[in-house]
């Protein structure tokens, strides 16, 4: 079947002399605002153990978490908006932790990488912390020892989901 | 290879005789080789005596580690363990002395080697052993605050001493 060739006459909507682009746009503010935050997660890995290994897995091409916007991570927490918690965390390393999360600025998030991060894992013992959570307050807890990439995603894919249904102030409370 | 080194060792170090001065107690068992290693069983008294003669006469250039065993219920109470490894004649020896729980004191091998010091440091956290001479007994893998022996066998294996007050919900354990 051959198809006619037409030129489409490609006009502005509402006629000659009419801008092509948008000049009104209605949404809510907060949807607005989390649909923006929600592909810049800036990561920032604070990686303790074993767990790293699959951070390298998932940071790496085949997986592409850039889709979103979560692939650059920055080394100072102060330019990071997700502590990623990657590995056990011992009583001896919480008050690094702690500090760390305290640099970082407002909205953050902290997800919990790996069943460690998470409940402590396998460890009942004198040295580690059972989940960081009670240390930080934890947004997204991640399973498995190591998680695999694909439970990572889906992961940051949750947190998406829950950064694009939060309020997001323009005055927060620090300010 | 290493059996000619072995008897010598032996013969030198298992009697518990100390060159020019008296035994400060009998080896407790009979010396042994197991799995390649000689095994000395020594009194706490004779162990500094015995590392001096493994280095300076038989060439243990190599302190390879010291820990501690927890025998519940039997007294002594501890056991120290040491392993020396000699890159001459390539042969681990393995020294064990006994010592109660109320005075766990064993002479610090750090004028001999200074890699004891860290590793002496490191089983004074784990197990209590005290190690006479080692100037720099401050914790190691542990913090300062932490209560208790986390290696003995009677410390309570869920117990947590955190350095960060837990958030509001969290209850610590032990």
């Amino acid at each position: 079947m051959t198809m006619d060739k037409r030129v489409i006459p490609i006009e502005p909507a509402g006629g000659p002399g009419k801008s092509a682009a948008f000049e009104y746009i209605s949404t809510r503010k907060d949807e607005l605002v989390g649909w923006a935050r929600k592909f810049s997660i800036f990561p920032y890995p604070f990686v303790t153990a074993c767990c790293a290994m699959e951070f390298m897995a998932v940071s790496s091409t085949p997986y592409d978490t850039d889709r979103f916007g979560a692939a650059l991570p920055r080394f100072s927490p102060r330019q990071s908006d997700l502590l990623m918690v990657v590995g056990t965390v011992t009583h001896k390393q919480a008050p690094i932790l702690l500090k760390v999360y305290e640099q970082m600025c407002e909205p953050k998030w902290v997800m919990a990488f790996g069943v460690c991060a998470t409940s402590g894992g396998f460890y009942q013992n004198y040295a580690a912390v059972p989940g960081i959570d009670r240390i930080v307050p934890v947004d997204i807890y991640i399973p498995g020892c190591p998680p695999r990439p694909e439970t990572v995603i889906d992961g940051i894919m949750k947190l998406q989901e829950k950064i694009a249904r939060e309020k997001h102030p323009i005055l927060t409370k620090d300010f | 290879m290493g059996a000619e080194v072995f008897d010598r060792i032996k013969s030198r170090l298992a009697t518990g005789e100390e060159e020019g001065q008296p035994a400060q107690g009998p080896a407790r068992a009979p010396a042994e080789v197991s799995h390649g290693i000689l095994v000395l069983d020594l009194a706490p008294g004779a162990v500094a005596g015995a590392v001096r003669a493994l280095k300076e006469e038989f060439g243990f250039d190599v302190f390879l580690d010291v820990t501690a065993v927890d025998w519940p219920g039997q007294d002594p109470r501890f056991e120290v363990v040491w392993h020396f490894y000699s890159t001459a004649h390539k042969v681990r020896v393995r020294l064990k002395a006994r010592v109660a729980e109320a005075s766990p004191a064993v002479p610090s091998l750090t004028p001999l080697y200074g890699s004891a010091a860290f590793m002496e440091r490191e089983c004074h956290d784990m197990y209590g052993i005290v190690f006479e001479g080692n100037a720099d007994m401050r914790p190691i893998l542990l913090y300062e605050g932490f209560v208790g022996h986390p290696l003995r066998k009677d410390y309570p294996k869920e117990r947590e001493q955190p350095l960060v007050p837990y958030r509001e919900g969290f209850e610590e354990r032990g």
